[in-house]
């Protein structure tokens, strides 16, 4: 019950929060639908938004940058076949986005004006609290965390020469009301916390980053005094990295550790499987649903169901309750990830993944939390079955050509193999291979499945959006690893 | 045409808030307002995918406490969520530290010439023209080979929005701009094998576009020349970087001489000051006030004067980055930087691309590059690619899935040439270039 009673009011708090300082009446949203919806519009949505972020940085052992940050608009959308018409206004009041529908119903060209009222729509479980977590702590607590963290941090190693915190919050209240009259609404939190350091040894110098995040407030770095663990994984990322010598260059067997790594499966497979690029036959994976993409081992889920990953939403920006999707179940390709527009032209149904950057941004098929479940083998078995290869526990970015297949991500931690050990640290490389089929080359999945920690940020077409990734150790026979020695 | 009434509307709203700032106790101020609208259009397999409505407005306030700053920005201009907006700043101002580097930039720095850089020409482009325009671009694509079999659409975009900066020691500056592109992707197919490629013009002026067949014709050849691609064996070997891929190596470049990441000590060219990066030929300056240009301004970031100023001469490192904070923190004066540089440009050899390739002889050519890879404060460099294996200085087949590797620091000074074949559409202007040698990581033995 508990949870339901706090979706009902999440929509209650959005209409407040959006509506109510904008003097806007749902009769108004009416008006709105009405002028946009002509005969031949098959699909409409008005999305309203407003959201309120901060960010706080802390370098040189000051608060160096603070920033606060307001914005709300509207964005106006109208869908006839496979045509979108789309305008918005950042003025919330009923002229500009009169303005707004009227140029968008200029896509159907004709059509006469029909009548709606919204009315709520039904409620789907909250995976996360509407908090604010900008008035969650106060700032001078803000300011002490950073502190804090900064001068726990510079104790763990004399040779630190710079450390920088940065702590970001977002409150973001949105309203979506779709053509059929339904009004749903969600409150969206997101906090991250991020530490930076440099190390400095005899001239050379190495960096080390760790952060994460949540969709709660600053209670969940203060908990568990998470800040001070992503600055000790920060130094042990910079120390490791100041002992790596040059990285192979070359087709190897590769194993990747549990959670973050995971950004293989968004590049790889995940970007290649969102609606839009299938629907348009643009994509590597066109066409090949119940084929073998990957070994037996490999069952990937894209998850925004999850309570409050930095990936999850209750409802996606469409308004459709978000699931968690199978792709690929025991290597056969088995979904795709669909917004509305393309799962109408597509003949199947919207599976929650339908995500904007803001109210100025035209959905689209996005993922959530995208990742791999866990298998049976031991970690240390993995390794030891391994005569010689890369480990690789830490990656920067990633990137995919959805077309060719091909793909990359950038390991900002790894280890040679040789003969079943770990035996040192190698730089950083880039990995390229082909969505495809490095799956079908996955040998091994361990029982470790791990979630990143709330770091992850998606980019598409433009548009932000906040993500999530997870996998266990796995190991890949054959991967391609970027680095200098040949 | 600059629109000096709704400038002046705009530089009211700045003095406005400046004042407010100084009602609420601000010492200091910096205001920046913008205000754009625009259309963008894209058409796909012969119809209309989507049609755009673009209207943005952002106000951003800095104000300071005597060394103690705070930042906010807004997308609604009225009175109160403004007086919200500067309140907001200045209780994160009294939080933050008391930074003795910190401040509006030097007075006597300030721009007080504002040449017309004739980067104002507005589109009067209705939906329906911009529909046939971007129409005519991808039917060109699309027709061009039999091997175009699918498309990512021609999209066309106008813009057009003007900006306004202003501080408390009195400057106050707007000016409108406008920017207008037409780009095109589309698919090629041969059994299997797909591969994508586009190609884009942009310009201040409609005028100066490339024509939409051009676009096309260019997007599709691309597209087409990728198919059956391959990857390589791992080899060391000399990588022309096309100039659509080379403008990155400078923006590395530019990343590890400016003066934030040269105060953290993230950088790898950390005191090249004055020392050879690159070989003796090569020169890297700025030229703030070409017509026309996507990167010209009279000012920077924070108002300072742009100049025209030479960053590399005679391969020597003769400047670095700079805005006011860091110039301060190192020591050192503001080079006008705050925000990036304006038309930054490497001074053209004689050779074209296809001059170049006689002069690699054997070796790879980059046309993309994926994924980031580059490590800001070693210098390590490792980024997938996609391009050509090229032998007697012709080109032989496309290559796929492989990686080029290398330091940085090392790359720069084993550049060989840099092409004429300068590519005009990005704030930053080179033709193609030629390093001496790199490792190549592929998938096959």
């Amino acid at each position: 019950m508990w949870v339901s009673i706090m979706a009902v009011s999440a929509l209650s708090l959005a209409k407040e929060s959006i509506l109510g300082p904008a003097n806007l009446l749902e009769h108004d949203i009416d008006q709105i639908m009405g002028c946009l919806l002509g005969a031949q519009v098959d699909a409409a949505d008005i999305y309203f938004q407003s959201s309120r972020y901060e960010s706080w940085v802390l370098e040189d052992g000051i608060i160096k940058q603070g920033t606060h940050n307001s914005e709300q608009g509207a964005g106006v959308r109208a869908i006839s076949g496979e045509k979108t018409g789309f305008a918005y206004s950042d003025q919330l009041v009923l002229p500009a986005l009169l303005e707004a529908a009227h140029n968008v119903k200029a896509i159907t060209r004709q059509g006469q004006q029909r009548r709606v009222q919204v009315a709520s729509a039904a409620a789907s479980p909250a995976l996360y609290l509407p908090v604010n977590p900008l008035h969650s702590i106060t700032d001078q607590e803000k300011v002490d965390l950073l502190h804090r963290v900064d001068r726990e941090t510079r104790k763990l190693d004399e040779r630190i020469e710079q450390v920088i915190v940065s702590l970001i919050g977002v409150h973001d209240s949105i309203l979506i009301a779709d053509q059929d009259g339904q009004l749903a609404g969600d409150v969206r939190p997101l906090i991250r916390m991020n530490v930076t350091v440099i190390i400095e040894q005899a001239g050379r110098r190495e960096q080390g980053s760790m952060g994460g995040g949540a969709r709660a407030d600053y209670g969940y770095f203060l908990d568990a005094d998470k800040g001070l663990e992503y600055g000790r994984q920060a130094v042990h990322q910079a120390v490791i990295n100041l002992e790596a010598t040059e990285a192979p260059a070359g087709a190897m067997t590769v194993v990747l550790g549990p959670g973050w790594p995971g950004i293989l499966l968004h590049e790889a497979i995940g970007h290649g499987l969102e609606g839009d690029f299938n629907r348009k036959g643009t994509s590597a994976f066109s066409g090949r649903l119940g084929e073998r993409v990957g070994s037996e081992l490999c069952t990937i889920v894209d998850d925004g169901t999850l309570t409050g990953r930095r990936g999850s939403l209750s409802i996606d920006d469409e308004g459709t309750p978000t699931e968690n999707t199978m792709l690929i179940e025991n290597g056969i390709l088995k979904g795709y990830m669909q917004d509305k527009l393309n799962a109408r032209l597509m003949g199947v149904k919207a599976t929650g993944n339908g995500r904007r950057e803001s109210y100025a941004h035209l959905p689209m098929p996005r993922m959530t939390n995208t990742y791999m479940l866990p298998g049976d083998s031991d970690p240390g078995e993995i390794i030891a079955s391994v005569e010689k290869g890369l480990y690789a526990s830490n990656f920067g970015g990633g990137q995919v050509d959805i077309t060719s297949g091909k793909f990359v991500f950038s390991a900002s931690e790894a280890y040679l193999i040789e003969n079943g050990k770990i035996t040192r640290p190698v730089k950083g490389a880039t990995l390229i291979g082909n969505g495809p089929d490095v799956l079908t080359r996955v040998s091994m999945v361990g029982n470790d499945l791990e979630l990143d920690s709330g770091v992850g940020t998606c980019g598409k077409e433009g548009q932000s959006v906040p993500v999530g990734v997870g996998q266990p150790t796995i190991k890949i026979d054959s991967l391609t690893v970027g680095g200098t020695s040949l | 045409m600059q629109n000096k009434v709704e400038i002046a509307r705009l530089e009211t709203i700045v003095t406005n808030v400046l004042e407010e700032a100084k009602n609420q106790g601000a010492s200091a101020a910096e205001v920046g307002l913008s205000i754009e609208r625009g259309l963008s259009v894209t058409c796909r397999l012969g119809a209309v995918e989507t049609i755009e409505h673009h209207r943005d407005q952002g106000l951003g306030i800095t104000v300071f406490f005597g060394q103690q700053k705070g930042s906010a920005s807004l997308t609604d201009l009225t009175d109160d969520s403004i007086k919200d907006g500067v309140k907001a700043a200045c209780s994160i101002a009294r939080f933050s530290g008391e930074d003795r580097f910190s401040g509006l930039p030097d007075s006597d720095r300030l721009a007080t010439q504002f040449p017309d850089l004739d980067v104002c020409h507005p589109w009067e482009l209705s939906a329906d023209q911009a529909i046939t325009l971007a129409l005519d671009c991808e039917t060109v694509a699309r027709e061009l080979d039999p091997l175009i079999t699918n498309s990512e659409g021609a999209t066309v975009n106008s813009h057009q929005g003007i900006s306004v900066l202003g501080n408390s020691l009195g400057f106050l500056n707007g000016y409108e701009s406008t920017r207008h592109s037409l780009s095109c992707s589309v698919i090629g197919q041969q059994g299997d094998d797909m591969q994508r490629d586009y190609w884009y013009t942009v310009a201040r002026n409609a005028h100066d576009l490339e024509s939409s067949r051009s676009v096309g014709v260019m997007a599709a050849e691309r597209a087409v020349r990728r198919l059956g691609a391959q990857s390589l064996s791992s080899r060391q070997c000399p990588v022309l970087y096309a100039p659509e891929v080379a403008a990155s190596l400078l923006g590395h470049f530019i990343g590890a001489i400016s003066g934030g990441s040269l105060y953290r000590k993230s950088s790898f060219l950390l005191d090249a000051l004055e020392t050879r990066v690159f070989p003796e030929f090569i020169r890297i300056h700025e030229q703030p006030f070409l017509p026309k240009a996507l990167g010209s301004s009279a000012y920077d970031g924070e108002g300072v004067a742009a100049r025209a100023h030479d960053i590399v001469t005679d391969g020597i490192l003769a400047s670095y980055v700079l805005g006011s904070y860091s110039a301060r923190k190192l020591g050192m004066e503001s080079t006008g930087n705050a925000g990036g540089v304006h038309n930054l440009t490497i001074e053209p050899g004689d050779q074209d691309q296809q001059g170049l390739l006689a002069t690699m002889d054997t070796g790879l050519l980059v046309t993309e590059l994926i994924g980031q890879g580059v490590n800001q404060v070693t210098g390590d460099y490792s980024r997938g690619a996609t391009g050509f294996w090229v032998e007697g200085g012709v080109i032989q087949y496309p290559v796929e899935e492989i990686t080029i590797a290398g330091n940085l620091k090392d790359m720069y000074q084993n550049i060989v040439a840099v092409g004429n074949d300068v590519d005009l559409r990005r704030n930053t202007r080179t033709g193609s270039i030629l390093v001496a040698q790199m490792t190549v990581a592929g998938s096959t033995d």
